[in-house]
């Protein structure tokens, strides 16, 4: 051997050693291997495949907007039937119906929604009543005496704690007031539990006119706050030819199943507060 | 008797695994964000530890020693844990679904935790009998436990606090630890 002649490197490295070594541990790795094979076998899971290719249908976002913890949540509750095919709120026509496919259902296609935040009260249509110097969140800025700064202590305060709260960048706070990008929206209710004045409702996608407004104020006080708030004055509803739109507690409200988008209300608005999408 | 006392109070506090040997640093600041979590991570530990230390005990008295095998001590030793880890899983998702679902993720994780290996190679150097080295690793591995649900409290609290901007995040965690490691230094003189 060519180590034999250098006489140190004899201590340090022996040939015979290290095969044996090399060899020990590549015999306890195969049986290691094989044991774990043989319990693989024995110990093996069923999975419902069904539940794996709903999994590849859904989006994984894992936002939660259907009520199960993630997207693996809804794909177990969706392979069991305890969740509806269309459980995802996020998820597009045609992966619900691939979905539908998988479980041999036909999907009923539900009206895709949008999230639409009820307040037109920007920095020029409303004032403040004081100056608020606290935490840049909604949530804590509520807490204050009158519930934020702006006159109208129902509307935005444009904090942007539903910005935050949205994944899909979604809504952005313009000029003082929450606005949702209706394309990029998925309706998956995140800013709707978020903001602490209930602003944000969830109206189907194809809504032709939306009331922007919250304020449950009498006309007068409303006009104080805010120069564009619903006043409660009823003249949509006389507009109004299939009955879709009521008025309580001074607030117009739309009633989607009825409206059929002819405008008149919106034309006919003194605020402008019924507006166009 | 008394000595097991002694060994299992010492392995907790006097030498706790984090915090004196810095062995299982990774999970210790990577799972230390909330003390639910942190709790998980630590009974996953401790019955990682429990289960890995009296297989490499028989592996190593059973199979190295009369092979005078004695030097492959560490490969041998990550091989078996890993592959016992991934058993014990398999095993755990058949036989109770209940356990595999609370030890969830953290159970592949602690595979790779140097803590479990530290142990087990801890064992067979102070060359313990089986009851000794299995009261160690309980010590041991209860020492992690009460480490990491202690920095996860602590790292709650640091949660709404006013830190300097250089200190945010990971800088203020690890002298946090390095505080929780003087404080443990105090238990040195109970053995």
């Amino acid at each position: 051997m060519i180590a034999n002649s250098i006489p140190y490197m004899v201590l340090a490295f022996n040939i015979q050693n290290v095969l044996i070594g090399g060899a020990f541990v590549g015999v306890l790795g195969l049986v290691l291997g094989v044991a774990l094979g043989i319990i693989g076998k024995m110990f093996f899971v069923k999975v419902d495949e069904r539940e794996v290719q709903v999994r590849e249908c859904l989006p994984g976002n894992n936002c939660g907007g259907c009520g199960y913890a993630g997207c693996d949540g809804l794909a177990a509750a969706i392979a069991k039937g305890e969740a509806p095919v269309n459980g995802c709120p996020v998820a597009n026509a045609e992966a619900k119906a691939k979905i539908g496919e998988i479980m041999g259902q036909t999907v009923d296609e539900a009206d895709k929604k949008v999230a639409f935040v009820k307040c037109s009260g920007t920095c020029d249509k409303t004032e403040r009543k004081y100056n608020y110097y606290g935490i840049n969140d909604c949530r804590k800025a509520v807490m204050v005496p009158g519930a934020g700064d702006k006159l109208c202590s129902y509307g935005c305060m444009g904090f942007g704690s539903c910005v935050d709260a949205c994944q899909f960048d979604a809504i952005h706070v313009v000029d003082g007031v929450a606005v949702v990008d209706k394309e990029k929206c998925v309706a998956c209710g995140k800013c709707v539990s978020t903001c602490p004045k209930a602003l944000i409702e969830l109206i189907p996608y194809k809504a032709p006119q939306a009331v922007a407004c919250s304020s449950k104020d009498k006309g007068k006080d409303v006009r104080v706050a805010c120069k564009t708030g619903c006043i409660g004055c009823m003249i949509c509803t006389k507009q109004c030819e299939t009955g879709a739109i009521t008025v309580t507690d001074n607030l117009a409200k739309i009633d989607y199943e009825k409206c059929n988008g002819c405008g008149k209300c919106a034309e006919k608005c003194p605020q402008k507060i019924i507006v166009a999408r | 008797m008394k000595e097991l006392i002694l060994i299992l109070i010492g392995s907790a506090l006097v030498n706790n695994v984090v915090l004196s040997q810095f062995l299982g640093l990774c999970p210790f600041l990577g799972v230390s964000k909330k003390t639910k979590t942190a709790a998980s991570m630590g009974a996953a530990v401790i019955f990682v530890i429990m289960i890995a230390s009296a297989v490499t005990y028989a592996v190593h008295y059973m199979i190295l020693v009369p092979l005078h095998m004695e030097y492959m001590q560490t490969i041998v030793f990550i091989l078996v844990i890993a592959a016992l880890v991934q058993m014990i899983e398999m095993m755990l998702k058949k036989v109770s679904p209940a356990i595999y679902s609370a030890l969830g993720v953290y159970l592949p994780l602690i595979t790779t935790n140097c803590a479990v290996l530290g142990v087990a190679i801890t064992n067979i150097q102070d060359g313990s009998t089986f009851a000794e080295s299995m009261m160690n690793s309980l010590g041991t591995s209860v020492g992690f436990l009460i480490a990491i649900v202690i920095m996860a409290g602590i790292r709650e609290r640091l949660e709404g606090n006013d830190i300097p901007k250089p200190f945010q995040g990971m800088p203020i965690v690890l002298i946090t630890a390095g505080l929780m490691a003087i404080a443990f230094c105090g238990f040195s003189g109970i053995i």
